[in-house]
């Protein structure tokens, strides 16, 4: 059974303008593995965000840049 | 949708249309009562014999037709700025649909439970069912649940689009490099239809949107189906 739910209301971002809620969701999601490993449960709740919110061109060009070493965010 | 002849407002389908066409109505009926004011004054100074030997200035007319106008705009103020902030609101979402603009067709993706994504684009004339409505219908239709409060985030990936279905009261830019949120709640079960409200080339006018607002249950199955 599927659940209906999404990413929530964030007060950070409470403007029509949310760009920021998707790439600060993507960087906080890879910044959480880097400290504390890939295994760890509660990061996947920023995947989940990002998910939702990012769309999925975006999603795959900043993961082409990760891999080859260009992301320009800090990680 | 509009039909025949339609020259007014759609039909709403969202609790905020519906405040925004009450809105419509209070702000003509205002408009009405002006108009047929002024136009009666004027009639009858055209059309009449006296003249006014003393007339040189009115203190007390002017200060009437001064307050009274800043009054009645007050009246229009107000309910203007509730509704600018009621359509600010975000309520918490329970689904989230991606629109992304393309030269010229939409592409949706919903991400919340696996991902689906699909191109929407329109059915071209000769290839319309009987049934189908010309420059309006889609090959692929944003099937969202009635009742739940939904995200939809506009984006676009070449030019600036606008996604627009009247009927919902939504109105949102899609820029490249950007991503604009507002949210709606559709109140019923139907077909609800809409263009790209802003210049976007050659096919700007070929690039309808066209939600199918099913019950819950009908959704949740839908989305189960179509995971790509």
């Amino acid at each position: 059974m599927t659940k209906l739910e999404t990413a929530p209301f964030d007060p950070r971002f409470p403007n029509q303008n949310v760009t920021r809620y998707c790439y600060q969701s993507y960087v906080d999601f890879h910044r959480c593995q880097k400290k504390r490993g890939t295994n760890y449960e509660p990061c996947n709740y920023f995947k989940k965000v990002f998910n939702s919110m990012c769309p999925n061109a975006w999603v795959e060009k900043w993961n082409d840049q990760i891999d080859s070493g260009t992301f320009p965010g800090r990680i | 949708m509009s039909t025949w002849a339609n020259l007014g407002l759609q039909d709403s389908s969202s609790p905020l249309m519906e405040q925004l066409i009450f809105f419509h109505d209070h702000a003509l009926m205002i408009l009405v009562m002006i108009t047929v004011l002024v136009g009666y004054l004027m009639f009858t100074l055209f059309f009449n014999k006296y003249v006014n030997r003393y007339l040189l200035h009115g203190q007390t007319i002017e200060i009437i037709w001064t307050i009274l106008p800043a009054i009645i705009l007050l009246f229009i103020a107000f309910p203007s700025l509730r509704l600018l902030y009621l359509l600010d609101e975000i309520n918490e979402p329970s689904v989230t649909l991606k629109a992304i603009g393309h030269q010229w067709y939409w592409s949706y993706e919903y991400s919340d439970f696996n991902n689906v994504e699909f191109d929407s684009y329109m059915i071209p004339t000769n290839e319309l069912p009987v049934d189908g409505f010309r420059l309006l219908d889609v090959d692929n239709r944003v099937v969202l649940p009635m009742n739940s409060q939904i995200r939809i985030l506009v984006t676009a990936a070449d030019v600036i689009h606008s996604w627009t279905v009247p009927a919902l009261g939504v109105k949102v830019d899609g820029t490249p490099g950007r991503l604009n949120q507002t949210n709606f709640l559709i109140n019923r079960p139907g077909l609800f239809y809409g263009q790209c409200s802003e210049i976007c080339g050659a096919n700007h006018s070929f690039m309808p949107i066209v939600i199918e607002s099913i019950p819950v249950n009908y959704f949740i199955k839908w989305i189960s189906k179509n995971n790509s």
